[in-house]
């Protein structure tokens, strides 16, 4: 039998819906560092990466579900190496891909009928600080640009309270990562080498900035 | 910035040339006979292997008929951090080549999440040449030289190609182009199996230069406005460009040496 529900109503189920799903899943942390933007993660996979390079100057990180973020950053890496095939690799920018993102989210969420349960980050490493940008795209398709920090994903109030006490932007990575893994961690226990992935956008590097740090070169770093 | 979607049968994967035919954007098509005969050509390039890894040469010169076109061409160019590709014949082509060859493999390790093996370039490049073949038919032949240090194996390695695709890997030294039987015959006298990797920077430039001087499509180290051949090493540390400087004091030893003869 047909029966009737509000369109305020199915929005909200479907928001409610897509919020539970994302914060089941941890959260991930981008920042300014002395040298660039660090993008840092719980992940104890070392092999099914949250954070991962879209193009010479661009990241892509996600939480919520892993099948659905993937799917997204294949997406955005075909997008941005085309563009930039078709024209130059100086027309490829994070902001063309930030509003393709959330057309296709936000398309998803009132047409489809599972909304996708996932939120994103894109960050593009500018050629100083003053233009490096930060785009978070929630799970309905809204976009935010963020200044100096942003935090995607599980519990993201008491952990950008956490990083707005300390954080600076001149901050070296090593005391990046440091100030990521005291907001990222759980009151019992500081994580680990192992449960975190962290990468960066590095300004000096040639032409491809993006850079993984490896668990060995974490490890030094969390001692 | 758009993003394209697939039904599952037509996706293209992490294959970017699948790409660009999924998307109209394909750059091997077959050319009308009529606009082949002023095409500039590119020429010599040489790969050997040494004690380090691989040295690769080309020279500059790119021809059209019996005019020069271009004095500055590179035709050996990086293809990631620990291979490079060096490329004789049609220029815009070979060129073109290059470029989606770069894209591939940065393509792939992007969607793919780990880069392909030495192995998978090598033969990801002899499909982009089979491609081509329509084009070769008609004249717009491109031949690449693949050369890199393959890390599994700590050793550096080369492949030729022939016009249809055809992939051989070579054990020392191999050239390409209208210079090819100089050069490589340079090659052939000199080559050692313990050759060092200075020594073998200083072989190919000898090498680049002896086909220089016998083969019109070639050029030699241009001293007036100061372009000199590419030499460029693979090593475990990676891609290396040898600059002006070093390569202006090989070939002054090389035209002093000739000059006693």
């Amino acid at each position: 039998m047909p029966y009737y529900v509000s369109p305020e109503q199915m929005m909200k189920d479907r928001a409610d819906f897509a919020r539970k799903g994302i914060a089941r899943g941890r959260s991930l942390v981008a920042m300014q560092y002395q040298e660039g933007i660090a993008v840092i993660a719980e992940n104890p996979s070392n092999t099914l990466r949250k954070i991962s390079e879209i193009y010479d100057r661009i990241a892509f990180a996600g939480v919520g579900k892993y099948n659905e973020f993937d799917q997204l950053r294949v997406l955005g890496v075909r997008a941005a190496d085309l563009k930039g095939y078709q024209f130059s690799r100086e027309d490829v920018d994070a902001r063309g891909l930030a509003n393709q993102y959330a057309q296709m989210i936000g398309q998803v969420f009132t047409h489809e009928v599972k909304p996708l349960e996932v939120e994103i980050l894109i960050a593009e490493l500018g050629k100083s600080a003053e233009t490096d940008q930060l785009f978070h795209v929630m799970f309905d398709g809204t976009v935010l640009d963020e200044r100096r920090f942003i935090v995607i994903g599980g519990d993201p109030e008491s952990i950008t309270q956490h990083i707005a006490q300390s954080f600076s932007a001149a901050q070296s990575l090593q005391e990046c990562i440091l100030l990521a893994r005291s907001a990222l961690s759980p009151s019992e226990a500081p994580l680990t080498a192992g449960d975190l992935e962290v990468a960066v956008l590095q300004r000096n590097a040639n032409r491809r900035c993006f850079k993984r740090i490896t668990e060995t070169q974490l490890a030094t770093f969390l001692d | 910035m758009n993003f394209l979607q697939f039904s599952a049968d037509q996706d293209p994967g992490a294959n970017f040339g699948e790409l660009l035919k999924r998307v109209g954007l394909s750059p091997f098509v077959s050319v009308p006979q009529s606009i082949l005969e002023d095409m500039p050509h590119a020429t010599t390039c040489v790969a050997v292997r040494c004690s380090d890894g691989v040295v690769m040469g080309g020279d500059r010169r790119a021809t059209s008929g019996n005019l020069i076109s271009h004095r500055g061409m590179e035709k050996v160019v990086q293809a990631d951090d620990f291979s490079g590709v060096a490329i004789a014949g049609a220029a815009g082509p070979a060129m073109e080549m290059v470029k989606l060859f770069q894209l591939q493999i940065e393509h792939y390790e992007k969607v793919e999440g780990q880069s392909l093996s030495l192995e998978g370039k090598a033969n990801q490049l002899s499909m982009f040449v089979r491609n081509n073949l329509p084009a070769a038919m008609q004249g717009l032949m491109v031949v690449p030289i693949f050369a890199g240090y393959d890390n599994d194996i700590n050793q550096g390695r080369i492949w030729d190609y022939d016009a249809t695709g055809g992939r051989y890997e070579e054990r020392d030294f191999v050239a390409t182009g209208s210079g090819q039987l100089h050069a490589s015959t340079v090659l052939r006298v000199s080559w050692r199996r313990d050759i060092s990797t200075q020594q073998a920077v200083e072989l190919v430039s000898r090498a680049l230069w002896e086909a220089s001087d016998a083969d019109s499509a070639t050029g030699g180290p241009d001293l007036l406005r100061g372009i000199y051949p590419i030499v460029a090493t693979i090593t475990h540390t990676g891609f290396t460009r040898i600059d002006d400087t070093a390569l202006a004091g090989i070939y002054n030893a090389i035209t002093t040496g000739v000059q006693q003869r």
